[in-house]
C-alpha cells in the first residue's frame, strides 16, 4: 500500500529525481519504532508517509478481557514516560461511568503526582529532543531533574515508569512521611535548573537554526488535523483540557495557558518550557490547600457499572488522551476505546514536513513529542 | 520572514561577539565539579531503594514459628491481572491446642509465581490479608535459565541465589 502511495515503481516529472527513503524502524530518532517512508527529492522532502504498528499489543482488546480493576497496569504501558497521566484517565472514565465520588484529599494528590508527571515527561521529551538536534549537554542536565521527580514516584508507588498510581475511588497509598519536603524542594530548584537550559538552548545560534521557522503549522491547519496538547498551542490556539472541561480540582487552582504564535518547532519548545513553570505553580499551590482526610471513597467490592458508555479526556503531557469505555453491566468493560493524542498528533508530521530537509523530519518528529507505546497501542 | 522575527539588534551583537554560545558553555563549566557528580557507581554502591518499591516477590514466614502466614485464600490468584500466580491447597487434620480437638483446616501445599510475566502491579501484596506474598526492595531478577523464571514456594520464601560480581 505505501508503496503504491508513494509511487516507488512510478517515474518522477522530468528533470526530477525522486528517490524514495526508509527511515526507521530501527532509527534512534524516532524515539521507537517508526517507520517513515520519505519521497525525497535530493534532500528536499517531497511526500512523507508513516508507517505504525511495529509495537502494537492490543491493549484495548487485552482490556475487554479483564475485570476493571485489573485493566490499570496495562495503561502505563500506553505512554511509558507518563505512566500516571495515563492511569487518571481510565481511572477517571471508570468513576465517571459508576458514579463513584472521590475525596478531596486524593484529588488534590492526584493533580500533584500528574503535575509531577508532567514535568517529567517534558523534560524527557527536551533531553531527547535536543540531543536529536545536536545539543548533547542538554540531555543529561534534562534528565537529572527527571530523576528528581522519579525518586518522588518510587518512595510514593514503588515504580519509576510503570507506577499503577491510582485506584478506583482513590489512591492506594496516602503520601509518605516527607512528601510534602520533597516535592517542594524539587519545586524550588526547578526554575533555576529550568533557567539554565533556556541559556544553554534559547539564543544558541546552531538551536536556533535548527528550530526557528522549521515545521510551521498554522492554527488553522492544527485545527484540521486535530492536533491536541502542546503542538496546537504551539500553533496559537488556546485550548486546553484542564480549562475546558476541568477534571479533579483544576477548576480550584490558578493558571496560566501558555501559547505561542508561529506554530514552528521552535515555539512548541517554548510552549512546552513554559508548561513546565505552569505545572509547578500548578503542584505549590495543591500543596498550600491539600487537605486531610480519607485517600479513598466509597467503592464497591466488585465494580459493575450501569449499562451505558461514557467517553472521558484529560490533557496528558502529549495531548488529548481519552478513554471511550462501554459497560454492558458486567464486571468486564464491553469495549474500551483510546484516543492516543501521539498518534493524532503524528499525523501533522506529513503537513509540517514537506518542502523541508531530512535533517528537519527529525526535528520535527522530536518537537511533536511521540512515544510509541502510545501510537500503537 | 519567519526565521528573522525574533532578531534584534542586542541579539546581532551577542551573535557577533559569540556571547549566546559563551553564556551556554558558562552553564556547562559550572556543572564540571567533581563534587556535582550525580552517577552512581552502579555494582560497587548499591543504590537507595524506596520503601516501597515494588519489585522481587517473597512469601512472608510467620518469625516466631517459622511457619509460612499464606493461608492459601487463592485471593492473589484472583487479583493477578496476568493469571501468574498459582495456589495449591489441601486440607490437613491438626490439633487445635486452646480446645484439644482435633480440627481441619486448609493448608498451603505449593506456591507458583512466574516471575517472566509480572508486571509488578502490586495487586496480590494489596489483597493479602495476612501480608504473607509481598514485593521487595530486591530488583535484580535475571536468571540464566528460562525456567527458573517460575518461582517455587522455596525461592519466594528464602530467594533466589544472586551472583556477587567481583573484579
Amino acid at each position: 500500500m505505501y508503496q503504491r502511495d508513494l509511487g516507488a515503481t512510478e517515474k518522477g516529472s522530468p528533470g526530477i529525481r525522486e528517490m524514495v527513503l526508509n527511515m526507521g524502524p530501527q532509527h534512534p530518532a524516532t524515539h521507537g519504532v517508526l517507520r517513515i517512508i520519505l519521497k525525497l527529492d535530493g534532500e528536499t522532502v517531497v511526500d512523507l508517509d508513516c508507517d505504525i504498528g511495529y509495537l502494537h499489543r492490543g491493549v484495548e482488546k487485552i482490556c475487554e478481557n479483564r475485570p476493571y480493576t485489573h485493566i490499570e497496569p496495562y495503561f502505563d504501558r500506553l505512554d511509558y514516560v507518563a505512566g500516571v497521566s495515563n492511569n487518571l484517565v481510565y481511572i477517571e472514565a471508570v468513576e465517571k461511568l459508576a458514579g463513584i465520588e472521590v475525596p478531596p484529599r486524593a484529588q488534590y494528590i492526584r493533580v500533584i503526582l500528574t503535575e509531577l508527571q508532567r514535568i517529567a515527561s517534558h523534560l524527557l521529551w527536551l533531553g531527547t529532543h535536543a540531543m536529536d538536534i545536536g545539543a548533547v549537554t542538554i540531555f543529561l542536565y534534562a534528565f537529572r531533574e527527571r530523576e528528581e521527580v522519579l525518586n518522588i514516584f518510587e518512595n510514593y508507588f514503588g515504580a519509576r515508569l510503570t507506577t499503577n498510581a491510582l485506584r478506583i475511588g482513590g489512591l492506594f497509598y496516602d503520601t509518605y512521611p516527607g512528601f510534602e519536603e520533597q516535592v517542594r524542594e524539587f519545586c524550588r530548584i526547578f526554575p533555576e535548573r529550568l533557567n539554565e537550559y533556556e541559556t544553554i538552548l534559547n539564543e544558541n545560534r546552531i538551536w536556533l537554526g535548527r528550530t526557528v521557522g522549521v515545521g510551521v503549522l498554522t492554527a488553522e491547519e492544527a485545527k484540521e488535523l486535530s492536533v491536541t496538547g502542546p503542538v496546537l498551542r504551539g500553533s496559537g490556539v488556546k485550548w486546553d483540557i484542564r480549562k475546558a472541561f476541568p477534571y479533579e480540582v483544576y477548576d480550584e487552582l490558578d493558571w496560566e495557558v501558555p501559547v505561542g504564535e508561529n506554530g514552528d518547532t521552535y515555539d512548541r519548545y517554548l510552549v512546552r518550557m513554559e508548561e513546565m513553570r505552569q505545572s509547578r505553580h500548578i503542584i505549590l499551590q495543591a500543596l498550600d490547600r491539600l487537605p486531610q482526610g480519607p485517600i479513598l471513597g466509597k467503592v464497591p467490592k466488585m465494580i459493575r457499572p450501569p449499562v451505558g458508555e461514557v467517553y472521558h479526556s484529560i490533557e496528558s503531557p502529549k495531548g488529548e488522551l481519552g478513554v471511550y469505555l462501554v459497560s454492558n453491566g458486567t464486571s468486564f468493560p464491553e469495549r474500551l476505546r483510546i484516543r492516543p493524542p501521539s498518534q493524532i498528533n503524528l499525523q501533522a508530521l506529513r503537513k509540517m514536513a514537506i518542502g523541508h530537509m531530512v535533517a528537519d523530519v527529525i526535528a520535527l518528529i522530536g518537537s511533536i513529542d511521540i512515544v510509541l507505546g502510545e501510537v500503537d497501542r | 520572514m519567519v526565521a528573522h522575527r525574533r532578531r534584534n539588534w542586542k541579539q546581532a551583537i551577542s551573535r557577533f561577539l559569540l556571547l549566546d554560545l559563551l553564556k551556554g558553555m558558562i552553564v556547562t563549566f559550572k556543572w564540571q565539579a567533581p563534587s556535582k557528580c550525580y552517577t552512581v557507581q552502579y555494582p560497587k554502591v548499591r543504590p537507595r531503594i524506596g520503601e516501597r518499591f515494588r519489585g522481587a516477590p517473597r512469601l512472608n514466614r510467620d518469625p516466631e514459628t517459622g511457619e509460612s502466614l499464606c493461608i492459601a485464600c487463592n485471593l492473589c490468584a484472583v487479583a493477578c491481572p496476568e493469571n501468574l500466580i498459582t495456589v495449591t491447597e489441601e486440607v490437613r487434620e491438626y490439633l487445635d491446642e486452646a480446645s484439644g480437638k482435633v480440627k481441619k483446616k486448609r493448608f498451603l501445599a505449593d506456591y507458583l509465581y512466574d516471575t517472566s510475566r509480572c508486571m509488578f502491579c502490586g495487586y496480590c501484596q494489596d489483597v493479602c490479608p495476612t501480608y504473607a506474598i509481598e514485593l521487595t526492595q530486591e530488583f535484580e531478577l535475571a536468571i540464566y535459565r528460562r525456567r527458573a523464571f517460575a518461582w517455587t514456594w522455596e525461592m519466594l520464601e528464602n530467594g533466589i541465589d544472586q551472583p556477587v560480581y567481583t573484579r
